[in-house]
């Protein structure tokens, strides 16, 4: 049984469901949202990333029509949404305060979108029943909420917002008042039930491990602008810019000049130190700005010189932070640059070798890293 | 010790100033008017000990509550309190329910001066307040004047000295009462619910019937209490703007007390009034309980 | 600001003439000449000078401060006191009677308020003046002084109080140091509530007096109750002008105070 992977960004017969077409947003004088262009898909689940005030709510925002652009069209199927006024949009949202109306109870609160569509009785009392088994709140039909947890209440929330069975879902933060344990868990029930609705989701969050967990594509943005959409991985892997790879989990950034060598890119970082030695796809000019993007995870750590390593630099242990899963060791090198780096504690902390202060090796291969113009 | 002066010295002196007068009235009621001083029987007599107790206490009869149902004054004046009451708390929510409303949308840095703006009356004297409508409402009154002015009228209208009088000083000196609580029920509402209404497929109209007003409900109910249950006994208003018309029981009772001098009939007419206040305060102490375990 | 609509600046504009408007009115006609109140006739100050000359009512005023200072000031202490022990005195017996005693005069009518008191006063052959006024006033205003106080007392951290009597002060001195100095401001604002609510008073005063002691608002009722007269309206502006000095000094006062509260509590967060 072949699987095909799920990447219509890539297929150029795919009509996208969402439009962003030249959009800019302003609130008086601040730019929340800067001639941004962009396509999401069917069945997507979307991911706007960055921190607060980069304008990924002011996005979503627009989606339900709560906000309309300044210039520029928004499309979903296809129809120009200007003018469409939020209760007439096949959109629905789930509110970072949940929202949930405190005078009805969680049964009310799921029908409430169904009963103004004027659908009849028994279809409404399937649909919720449907929907309460969907989010597995059967049980609590009758409470009201704040007779139940938070993380009930979250799933109130999102199960009245799909009970319409809305084209595209809108989800503001959805997890952020959850605690960590419990995050965790829902985050892998969000992306079951978006994978058994087929709905397209859109997610907002400043939470880039949430972001990498349950999206399929990741929009990182700064400023009002996206700055790079890609999967999880290519995102993680393959920053685009420093912003980026410094957003997305834990960097070491090293700036220099770039010396190119065919294939490969040497950059000249410090004096008196072996130049580190890159690759890259992109065209470097001699003595142009650049700058290396190496994870703590792809770098060696030892006592003795590796031998085939190439690039490797000696450093004193600054510091170590024990994770339990994972040390990361905090190299000083006699630049003063630190660099950080990952190992896995496969052994007992008693066996292991390297301690504070000593002096050790890094190392790691040509194509760990990225080189980056920005 | 201390603690049992503490709670002793308010516990006594309300007992002493606001109890003990209670039961008089109630004992006062029961008795009989005399043509002496003070003037009604029979006097408690302490001096002959028990059988004067017992005389006094045979002596006590519900003769004035009889009376106060054989005059239709009494019952006429009653019911055309509550009417009054129940009208002006009506019109009262109608013209406060909006400004409410509306300073709770007003924006965060201009709502203390807008609440300032509104509490601000209530301290100036109730008395003034009322006193200002009259040169108003009168016949060659600022009013008329400007409707004349207007061509709106041809002869001047006769307010002062009506019920509409008596109903435009109510919903003035009460509005506060009503706006205040409406105005936190509001003030405390998310906003998110509104938008979460329109994003299920509302209007804002709808939005606002099945959103706002039912989570408006308990401010609509304290700010309708607040209004009916002191205009029930209410004096000054329509002794000052009312005329000989409008039947208020507190004006009643002023009178009967004043002007007659009878003062087993004011007790009894007190009695009767508290009587009719106990229901609608027991269900404002009810609201503001399920409001507490609502917050809590 | 996003559903402020030309809906609200109306219902706003309108809400606000018809509460104000008609002191305006009151203010400015206190300053026409003629003695008709509803003609103007030029500006003139003439009856803020009658009003000076006038004896009774000078009498009259200088009686209801008095009144008002005293039953306000002993309402603060019974009321605080009262309040204090519906809040921390946890249970004793009659505490229901005591709490319904408390809220009781708030919602009484004044009449009936006024008519017992009365009738309390004659029986004990108590002579009727400014005493038996100040004890009235005392006791509605009181209770409104404990609601007031124990609001804010039911949101105050009891491990504060815990914490004096940790480091060793005896109840009273604890009361004293900490509790006494947080609550201060629902203190005050007792005071002022309860102070305003006997400056205002007129049935309760009215069944309470006798006639050597006559408040101003009893002065301004007979006054008013023949009609309109501009010697009423300069008083009145009068007393507007000051409740309004009054209140804006205090929210400004209030106001001034979160700021700084609010500035000192940016420069701490910023690192030295």
């Amino acid at each position: 049984m072949s699987q095909t992977v799920f990447a219509p960004w890539n297929d150029p017969d795919e009509k996208p469901l969402i439009q962003f077409r030249n959009v800019t947003k302003r609130f008086g004088d601040f730019i929340a949202i800067d001639n941004l262009t962009q396509d999401i898909y069917a069945k997507e689940f979307f991911a706007l990333l960055g921190p607060s005030g980069c304008g990924k709510t002011t996005m979503m925002r627009m989606l339900a029509g709560f906000e309309a652009p300044t210039k520029g069209q928004i499309f979903i199927a296809g129809q120009d949404m200007a003018r469409i006024p939020p209760n007439k949009r096949a959109v629905n949202m789930m509110f970072q305060s949940y929202a949930l109306f405190p005078h009805l109870s969680v049964w009310d609160n799921i029908a409430f979108g169904l009963k103004r569509e004027g659908k009849d009785k028994d279809a409404i009392a399937a649909r919720v029943d449907e929907m309460l088994r969907l989010t597995r709140l059967s049980k609590f039909a009758k409470r009201k909420p704040h007779q139940i947890s938070g993380g009930q209440r979250q799933r109130v929330a999102l199960a009245r917002s799909l009970a319409k069975a809305p084209k595209l879902l809108l989800l503001d933060e959805p997890l952020g008042a959850l605690d960590k344990k419990l995050r965790q868990d829902t985050q892998f029930e969000l992306m079951d039930i978006q994978e058994k609705t087929g709905t397209t989701f859109v997610i907002v969050t400043h939470d880039q491990e949430e972001a990498m967990t349950v999206a399929s594509r990741v929009a990182v943005m700064d400023e009002g602008q996206i700055i790079q959409v890609a999967t999880p991985a290519q995102i993680y892997e393959a920053p685009n810019s420093v912003y980026v790879a410094d957003f997305i989990g834990d960097v070491n950034i090293i700036s220099g000049r770039a010396k190119p060598n065919g294939e490969k890119v040497a950059i000249h970082w410090a004096e008196g130190q072996p130049d580190i030695i890159g690759t890259t796809a992109t065209k470097f000019e001699a003595g142009q700005e650049i700058h290396f993007a190496i994870r703590p995870e792809k770098v060696a750590i030892s006592t003795e010189e590796p031998a085939d390593a190439a690039n490797k630099t000696k450093g004193k242990v600054l510091d170590i932070a024990y994770l339990g899963n994972i040390s990361t060791y905090h190299v000083e090198l006699p630049t003063g640059h630190v660099v950080k780096a990952q190992t896995a504690n496969t052994r007992r902390l008693s066996r292991r070798v390297i301690t504070w202060e000593d002096p050790v090796w890094v190392s790691w291969t040509d194509t760990a890293g990225v080189l980056l113009e920005r | 010790m201390r603690r049992f002066i503490l709670i002793a010295v308010p516990y006594l002196w309300l007992v002493a100033l606001f109890l003990i007068p209670f039961v008089i009235v109630l004992k006062i009621s029961l008795s009989d008017v005399a043509l002496a001083r003070p003037p009604y029987m029979p006097q408690l007599d302490f001096a002959a000990g028990w059988s004067g107790l017992v005389s006094f206490f045979a002596e006590l009869d519900f003769d004035n509550f009889w009376f106060l149902t054989t005059d239709d004054l009494y019952w006429k004046a009653y019911l055309s309190s509550l009417q009054i009451a129940l009208v002006s708390t009506v019109l009262t929510l109608i013209v406060g329910y909006p400004i409410a409303y509306a300073m709770a949308r007003a924006a965060p840095e201009w709502r203390p001066t807008l609440l300032m703006l509104v509490i601000l009356p209530f301290w100036t004297s109730f008395l003034i307040r009322v006193y200002a409508w009259m040169g108003i409402l009168a016949n060659e009154g600022l009013l008329n004047q400007f409707l004349l002015w207007l061509g709106v009228i041809n002869t001047p209208l006769t307010i002062l000295n009506t019920n509409t009088a008596v109903y435009i000083g109510i919903v003035y000196t009460y509005l506060p009462f009503m706006i205040l609580p409406i105005y936190s029920a509001l003030e405390r509402m998310d906003d998110s619910l509104l938008e979460a209404a329109e994003d299920l497929g509302c209007s804002r109209l709808s939005a606002f019937w099945l959103v706002t007003i039912p989570l408006s409900k308990n401010g609509i109910i304290a700010g309708c209490f607040l209004v009916f249950i002191p205009v029930i006994g209410e004096f000054v208003i329509p002794s000052l703007l009312g005329g000989s018309g409008t039947l208020m029981i507190g004006k009643v009772l002023w009178e009967e007390f004043f002007s007659n001098r009878d003062w087993p009939v004011a007790s009894a007419v007190a009695v009767i009034l508290l009587l009719i206040l106990v229901i609608p305060i027991i269900l404002f102490q009810r609201n503001e309980q399920k409001q507490r375990e609502a917050e809590g | 600001m996003r559903r402020f609509s030309w809906f609200n600046a109306t219902a706003l504009s309108l809400g606000f003439a018809f509460l104000y408007i008609p002191m305006i009115i009151l203010v400015v006609y206190s300053f026409n000449a003629s003695k008709l109140v509803t003609v103007w006739a030029g500006f003139s100050t003439q009856w803020y000078g009658e009003l000076i000359r006038n004896e009774e009512f000078l009498n009259a005023a200088w009686v209801t401060i008095k009144v008002a200072v005293m039953s306000s000031t002993i309402a603060t202490v019974l009321g605080t006191m009262a309040a204090y022990v519906l809040v921390r005195a946890g249970r004793f017996s009659g505490r229901t009677l005591f709490s319904g005693m408390i809220y009781a005069p708030l919602v009484m009518p004044e009449v009936i308020t006024g008519l017992s008191l009365l009738l309390l006063f004659i029986g004990i052959g108590l002579d009727r003046g400014v005493l038996t006024i100040v004890l009235a006033h005392t006791t509605f205003s009181m209770c409104y002084v404990s609601v007031v106080v124990s609001s804010r007392l039911v949101s105050f951290d009891q491990s504060l109080e815990e914490a004096a009597l940790d480091l060793g002060c005896s109840a009273f001195d604890a009361f004293r140091l900490v509790t006494l100095p947080i609550i201060a401001p629902a203190v005050i604002s007792g005071w002022l509530l309860a102070f305003t609510l006997s400056l205002d008073d007129l049935v309760i005063a009215s069944f309470t007096t006798g006639p050597s002691a006559t408040t101003l608002p009893i002065k301004i009722f007979s006054a008013v109750r023949l009609g309109v007269s501009p010697e009423i309206n300069a008083l009145s502006t009068i007393m507007i002008a000051i409740v309004t000095v009054g209140v804006i000094t205090a929210s400004l006062i209030t106001k001034q105070a979160a700021v700084r509260q609010a500035r000192d509590e940016r420069m701490a967060e910023r690192p030295a």
